[in-house]
């Protein structure tokens, strides 16, 4: 039924934070090449679930996950695969853009160096990255600028290019435009949908217009489960359940 | 009186203010007129005679010197790397509580016990005597819980965002706090070093049953000697000496020299926030 073949995927997984029950019993697919967009109303488990894909709740105490996460065949959480490993393939854009307080040219030099990327390659994947993030034209010409003076678009695509310089499989993001304005907002959306012929790119939202533009395939979740999911336009033009159909009408959230 | 509540408040957290300067103010003046008249340059760089009622503080100052090299070897590294396990891997369990307990308890120690403890330990224990490394890892005991404390509170203070962004590129944990955890935090770490560098320097109590000696005739610092030192030597010089009144002004410009010592670390800290400041 679908042309896509599913890339990512999690099967029947529980997650716990002390006795709270923030994830029950969640089997979604992600299809190559897609965007699925996770919308819900806050605390409904979608940033919880996203950050589940490259194991960012490694480090955080109390946390019981249950369940399977997949990457193609590949069980993410197998005994003996390297998180580092995970994280290479799985890339992640966060809600705020996080720019380290080094140069432009560090901001993506580092994550090569620390993944072993021989110094020869790397001045070629960086002018890649930035190209393919629609930064280079505006930041040629100044690599050595420190990040921070970049105005908020400009540092939240310099993440988008930080994770791409990875060649990742996979792109989470996490509200990526939730602290931009609506220029920079949409100049991050063309970039996003751009960056689907290359990638399989997962994206939380809370913004209803945003899902509708970019993503092909919508899930809601509300209250820890996966309410309804399917083709962007179905869940929007004609919701099956209920509360999809309040969710996404605006009558709460 | 509505519109007169502003003023009050104002008025009052100025007034508190400015007499919390004045007194500052008036501390330094009296030590700057003073001691400026004792300051020269035999001063600084010559030996003490004549029943130190003539010559220079030159070993007092290098004893301070020495000393305080000493305590940041011992408490800095030790200090930066025990705030590091703290705040960024032990978990939350009774534990790393306690720990943290005992760190809070130890800042709250007299100074004194300190120089008792370094004495039984250092001295006596481990048979170092009493000497300059005595007296060097008390004080380094002594500003541990401080390092330890500004360290930690420095680290808290960056954003789990920037541990994340370094993370989520498959960066180890050590590598994101070595690469960007500390380098962001270290402004807020060299203030609370010098802080504890400062106040060690100007301890008496410590070194005083461990190393510290009244009058020494050799200026060169040996890890196994007793040596002099400044908050000692003004300490002497105004309470302990024979003829108090006539060494007066070489109190006051020990005190003076103390102070400018301590003014010059902090000065050192300023240079390396602002450069520090200036790459990011």
């Amino acid at each position: 039924m679908h042309s896509y073949p599913v890339k990512l995927s999690s099967k029947a997984v529980n997650l716990w934070f002390g006795d709270k029950h923030v994830l029950k019993d969640i089997t979604i697919d992600f299809h190559k090449n897609q965007i699925t967009a996770l919308i819900g109303p806050s605390g409904c488990g979608k940033s919880t679930l996203l950050r589940c894909f490259n194991r960012m709740h490694d480090l955080t105490p109390d946390v019981r996950i249950e369940g399977k996460f997949l990457l193609e065949q590949q069980d993410l959480y197998e005994k003996g695969l390297s998180v580092t490993q995970v994280r290479k393939r799985v890339g992640m854009v966060f809600q705020r853009a996080n720019p380290f307080p080094k140069s432009i040219y560090e901001n993506i030099n580092y994550g090569l160096k620390i993944n072993n990327i021989p110094k020869s390659e790397r001045q070629g994947i960086i002018e890649q990255a930035l190209k393919e993030s629609y930064l280079w034209d505006e930041v040629k010409d100044e690599l050595q600028k420190p990040a921070t003076r970049l105005s908020g678009g400009q540092q939240q695509r310099l993440c988008i290019a930080r994770a791409v310089a990875l060649r990742p499989e996979v792109i989470l993001m996490d509200e990526p435009c939730s602290a931009l304005d609506p220029v920079s907002t949409l100049k991050i959306e063309e970039l996003i949908v751009e960056l689907k012929k290359n990638y399989t790119i997962v994206i939380v939202t809370h913004n209803m217009q945003q899902a509708q533009r970019i993503a092909d395939k919508t899930v809601f979740m509300y209250l820890g489960e996966v309410i309804e999911a399917g083709d962007t336009k179905d869940v929007f033009g004609s919701p099956e359940n209920d509360l999809t159909a309040n969710y996404v009408r605006g009558r709460f959230g | 009186m509505k519109r007169l509540t502003p003023v009050i408040e104002w008025g009052t957290l100025l007034l508190t203010t400015g007499t919390v300067c004045f007194f500052l103010v008036v501390i330094l003046w009296d030590l700057a007129i003073k001691g400026a008249p004792a300051l020269s340059w035999t001063f600084v760089t010559a030996l003490p005679s004549e029943g130190m009622t003539q010559g220079g503080i030159f070993p007092a100052i290098m004893g301070t010197i020495l000393l305080t090299l000493i305590t940041t070897i011992v408490a800095v590294p030790f200090g930066i790397s025990c705030a590091i396990y703290l705040d960024e891997y032990a978990t939350d369990s009774w534990v790393t509580r306690l720990i943290r307990a005992s760190i809070r308890n130890l800042s709250g120690v007299p100074s004194i016990i300190y120089g008792l403890f370094g004495l039984a330990l250092f001295v006596q224990a481990l048979h170092m005597g009493t000497s300059l490394l005595s007296a060097g890892l008390t004080l380094g005991l002594l500003s541990l819980p401080y390092v330890i404390s500004t360290t930690e509170e420095a680290l808290r203070r960056i954003p789990a965002s920037t541990r994340e962004a370094a993370l989520a590129i498959g960066s180890t944990q050590f590598e994101s706090i070595r690469d960007l955890v500390l380098p962001s935090a270290l402004p807020g770490i060299m203030t609370g070093i010098i802080l504890s560098l400062s106040r060690a320097a100007g301890e008496t109590a410590p070194i005083l049953f461990t190393g510290v000696a009244f009058y020494i005739n050799n200026p060169t610092g040996f890890l196994n000697q007793e040596f002099m030192a400044l908050p000692y030597h003004l300490y002497m010089l105004s309470t302990q000496h024979h003829a108090i009144e006539q060494v007066r002004p070489l109190a006051y410009g020990t005190a003076l020299v103390l102070l400018i010592v301590v003014f010059l670390l902090n000065l050192t800290v300023f240079y390396i926030r602002h450069k520090h400041s200036n790459h990011a």
